[in-house]
């Protein structure tokens, strides 16, 4: 399904290359009609001071996420967002944004539970694309309508929810990679700044800290195979079969650290959870570290 | 909605809830880019950019008396900001604060009732959360002018 995958050496290292596309193959398949190109970032009015010509843009607070319950939108809010930009279930979907793919890689983390089958990253996202002087546009882009069906969210392939997290809790990895001062609990927030607040600081007991950023490069491409086995591998312990989870403050950071280890480092088994600190943060009765050292479950927390 | 505003800000609010829904955003924009550029002698001192730790954009921000004048709380106060071009929106709410209240009286500011961003009808369309950036700026251009006057 979908267009081919892009022959590209530079992704061979990869476990899942099908998952990348360079800016050059972006530019060569601007017209192509199997492909549609997603812009997704942090700042909402980026997309509109202009993106790659024919992107259409996809906001995670105005489209992917719920205005009632905190989730995302259903099997049927999914298939109307994807009708209106264009997009079938068979168009191979290229996602790109703002700082180094993060956002990038939270919306393609939400196409992946509904399943779509083929949805990509522009290594290096909308910096790298920019930095090599290629074409940004600001002309309107309105996709002609696409017929989405409706295909229910499956959390189960890719998210984990608090109790999940409970119940991995001494028993498999966990990974925050959130910043150094969030983690060891030092910074829940500044004054006069706007967080989503947290009323206790820390990390989940035994989680590794590993910041999201140490697998992107300078110029906001991934960093190499044997870069990122290293932090990951020999870093943290990560085995072959362990079953991850990974989490930030709101599950955006961790979505591109989710992308690594599943599709870069070709983790099985690899779950982003999106309550993330905010939830962990504010719940009552669930356990905390502070500090810098990963800390113990205890006796008493489930 | 309790608080009357000043003219120059009221008038802003009316512009935005003026425009059909699916234009406020490229009015935002257009802020965004008519967000004046640092005097000369503010741009020289990079390390006053208030930086934050991810998730949010730098915004620098500075708060003087207006030129020469006698300081006192009917006294005008001039507003400066400047954020990157990476940041829009940022760039737009400062420069929908600039329009609004530069060269009020601080005592007007600190008047600004401070459910202020959401009159602008923006909330849904750039998300709560994203709002919360537009109070927060709002919080610190009141402490700054609080500042202003204790010195």
């Amino acid at each position: 399904m979908g267009v081919a995958v892009e022959n590209n050496e530079e992704f061979a290292q990869y476990a899942h290359p099908e998952r990348l596309v360079s800016t050059q193959w972006v530019a060569e398949h601007l017209d192509d009609p199997g492909v549609v190109l997603v812009e997704s970032d942090e700042d909402v009015l980026l997309y509109e001071t202009g993106h790659v010509p024919g992107a259409v843009k996809v906001d995670w607070h105005t489209d992917l996420n719920r205005p009632d319950t905190r989730d995302y939108v259903d099997g049927a809010g999914f298939a109307e967002l994807m009708s209106r930009k264009g997009i079938s279930r068979d168009t191979t979907v290229v996602v790109y944004g703002d700082k180094s793919n993060w956002w990038a890689a939270y919306a393609l983390w939400v196409f992946e539970l509904f399943g779509h089958p083929d949805v990509r990253l522009m290594n290096g996202g909308r910096d790298k694309w920019i930095a090599e002087g290629r074409e940004l546009s600001t002309e309107k882009v309105v996709p002609g309508r696409a017929d989405y069906p409706v295909v229910e969210r499956d959390d189960a392939r890719a998210r984990a929810f608090q109790e999940d997290v409970l119940a991995h809790l001494g028993e498999q990895p966990l990974i925050d990679v959130r910043s150094l001062p969030e983690y060891t609990g030092e910074r829940t927030h500044m004054a006069d700044y706007p967080q989503e607040g947290t009323l206790r600081g820390g990390h989940i007991p035994t989680a590794a800290s590993v910041p999201w950023a140490r697998a992107a490069a300078e110029d906001a491409r991934f960093r190499s195979r044997e870069e990122l086995e290293a932090v990951y591998r020999d870093g943290v312990g990560l085995a072959e079969d362990d079953d991850i989870i990974a989490y930030c403050r709101i599950g955006e950071r961790s979505s591109h650290t989710w992308f690594v280890l599943k599709y870069l480092l070709g983790y099985e088994k690899v779950r982003n959870y999106d309550g993330s600190w905010t939830e962990w943060g504010n719940s009552v009765r669930v356990p905390i570290v502070l500090g810098e050292e990963r800390g113990e479950v205890p006796g008493a927390a489930r | 909605m309790s608080g009357a505003l000043p003219a120059q800000l009221e008038e802003l609010v009316e512009d935005f809830t003026a425009v059909p829904e699916e234009d406020k955003l490229q009015l935002l924009l257009e802020f965004s880019r008519s967000l004046p550029e640092l005097p000369a002698r503010l741009g020289e001192h990079p390390e006053e950019l208030e930086q934050v730790v991810e998730c949010q954009s730098p915004l620098f921000l500075a708060v003087e008396w207006d030129d020469g004048a006698e300081p006192g709380p009917e006294t005008p106060v001039r507003l400066f900001f400047s954020a990157p071009a990476e940041a829009p929106t940022t760039r737009g709410f400062a420069s929908i604060l600039h329009e609004g209240l530069d060269g009020l009286p601080a005592r007007q500011v600190l008047e600004i009732p401070d459910d202020l961003p959401e009159r602008f009808g923006l909330t849904q369309l750039v998300s709560p959360l994203r709002m919360r950036g537009m109070s927060a700026m709002l919080g610190r251009v009141k402490r700054r002018v609080r500042e202003l006057q204790d010195a």
